[in-house]
């Protein structure tokens, strides 16, 4: 695993008006639901999932501060730093598979929707978003399986928050096996309708990193950390958790409500 | 079965394994985890007076020559570190907590707070090599290093140990210093001040530009500063700088160290490398005829 490349970037897809994904050349393994260490020269260095796995890699990249919007800016050739792959992967067990993701939360899980229908299984992916405008890889969940849409302001699909509509499916079918990633507290009504049904959960988390690599503590979640024990827990894990959907850090590492 | 217990200054220690500062110690959760896995204390992260963001990414990179980081002391400010400690207190660990401050009335008073938390001593972070006003020139300063730990000395009942920086001259002059400034025991050494650039970007990795190199390659430095500062000093000395496993700790201990630290080597390790290092030093110390690593302490000053 090389530690640290420079990589240049081959391509750059726009895939809703907040979200690019940026196509690279990268030798180094990676499995669904793993991150890189993502260098943005001048900006920052910030953790992304892999949202293409395979010889031209992917990350999918949400335009949400200073560093992404400057990154928005870049083109074809530019040169980014990578360090990886990180962190555990989905694990592909299951026949009948409800994926179940909120906004950019699409890009952690698609590699992982791919890889399940892949290998055989039975996917049906519910994707929410604010608008329809900013629904995220539809089309590749769709070419993997089944797929449900909401939106919160009704554009296209079921008029409300994705937890509700996945409520629906598993209300509906028998599902074995749920993934979900997205804003923590959608992820947590997602993990306790889960529960609810005991139905096997696994949720891809996202906090604040700096080194990627399990010293800073950066990351951590009560006493576990999202670089290297996750970022994928299971609702047996978060059970055990205080502050899962209640409380994340600042980049000081105060305690601030999640 | 060699005696692996040893103490420094009062602080009484399982095994002469502690977490370093810096790594894994910004959360009371992580903490008792560490000492759960079998390290004999823990070092908070080094806390100011106020909360403190540290420097934008990327803050880390691993080299071959160790890890080079500059992440600029982010710490929650020590008003907030209390619930962590409280929750590290809670899995029963040892602590030692660390601070830092732009004068000596700042350590001081985070010291004092810090102490008032029930930790078991102070370590004074006077020498991270990259962040100004917070260590750099008190580092450098051996007048300052003196009357720092005077300051803090003066604030809190429990032991402190003032932790120094290699990139001086004479490291044990500053640590001859720091006891004329009532210090119960050194902690040598911190980072030495490094950068690494990236030929393809032109630029250094590090947004901070430069930072302070950790891990096997400044292991020498830190034996050699243990080993001089030994020589000089009549407290307590724990070393820490490039340790991964019993090996490598018994050289500091020979050194004349009572106890070592371990940061980068939880990198290739995990957390099993503290419990790794004891095991191997209780064996090479049985193999060697000792009984115990205090009997070790020292022994290559013939």
């Amino acid at each position: 695993m090389p530690k640290f490349e420079v990589v240049p970037i081959l391509e750059l897809v726009r895939e809703t008006p907040t979200t690019m994904t940026y196509r690279f050349r990268g030798d180094f393994g990676g499995q669904p639901g793993q991150f890189l260490m993502v260098w943005i020269p001048r900006y920052d260095e910030l953790p992304m999932a892999l949202s293409y796995l395979g010889a031209v890699k992917g990350i999918t990249v949400h335009d949400y501060g200073d560093a992404t919007h400057a990154f928005a800016a870049f083109s074809a050739g530019d040169r980014i730093g990578i360090r990886g792959p990180y962190g555990n992967a989905f694990r592909l067990e299951g026949e009948k598979v409800l994926a179940v993701g909120g906004g950019s939360g699409m890009a952690s899980m698609i590699a992982a929707i791919e890889a399940f229908a892949q290998q055989g299984a039975q996917v049906v992916t519910a994707a929410g978003a604010k608008t329809a405008a900013e629904l995220l890889f539809v089309e590749r969940a769709n070419a993997s399986g089944e797929v449900h849409i909401a939106t919160d302001d009704g554009s296209r699909g079921f008029a409300g928050f994705v937890p509700a509509l996945a409520e629906k499916l598993v209300d509906r079918e028998k599902f074995d096996q749920i993934l979900t990633c997205g804003p923590e507290r959608m992820m947590k009504a997602v993990v306790d309708l889960a529960k609810a049904h005991t139905i096997p959960i696994q949720a891809s988390l996202e906090r604040y990193m700096k080194c990627g690599i399990g010293i800073c503590d950066a990351c951590s979640l009560d006493d576990r950390l999202v670089c290297m024990d996750g970022p994928i827990f299971t609702a047996e894990q978060l059970d055990g958790f205080e502050e899962f959907g209640k409380f994340r850090r600042d980049k000081s590492g105060r305690r601030i409500p999640a | 079965m060699v005696d692996l217990r040893t103490e420094i200054a009062g602080v009484r220690l399982r095994n002469p394994t502690m977490l370093a500062s810096g790594f894994l110690d910004e959360t009371g959760g992580s903490m008792a985890r560490v000492y759960e896995a079998g390290a004999g204390a823990v070092v908070t992260k080094s806390i100011g007076p106020k909360p403190r963001e540290g420097y934008p990414n990327p803050t880390i990179v691993e080299l071959d020559a160790g890890l080079l980081n500059a992440v600029g002391l982010p710490n929650p400010g020590i008003v907030e570190y209390a619930q962590e400690v409280k929750r590290a207190q809670k899995g029963g660990a040892v602590i030692i907590g660390s601070v830092f401050g732009k004068d000596a009335d700042e350590y001081a008073s985070v010291a004092a707070k810090m102490a008032s938390y029930g930790v078991q001593a102070i370590e004074l972070n006077l020498s991270c090599p990259h962040v100004k006003g917070a260590g750099t020139e008190i580092a450098q300063d051996a007048g300052a290093v003196r009357d720092f730990t005077r300051a803090v000395k003066d604030a809190v009942s429990v032991p402190v140990f003032p932790k120094l920086s290699p990139n001086v001259q004479d490291i044990a002059s500053f640590a001859v210093a720091a006891e004329e400034g009532g210090a119960d025991g050194i902690v040598a050494i911190n980072t030495v001040k490094a950068m690494a650039i990236v030929p393809e970007l032109k630029m250094p990795f590090l947004a901070n530009k430069f930072g302070g190199l950790s891990g096997p390659a400044i292991r020498p430095i830190g034996v050699r500063a243990v080993y001089d500062i030994c020589e000089k000093v009549h407290i307590p000395v724990v070393g820490v700088g490039g340790v991964g496993s019993g090996r490598d700790a018994l050289e500091y201990i020979m050194a004349g160290a009572c106890a070592v630290q371990v940061g980068t080597a939880i990198i290739p390790k995990g957390l099993a490398v503290f419990e790794e290092i004891t095991k191997e030093m209780a064996s090479l110390l049985e193999d060697a005829g000792f009984g115990s690593v205090s009997e070790a302490i020292g022994v290559a000053h013939a």
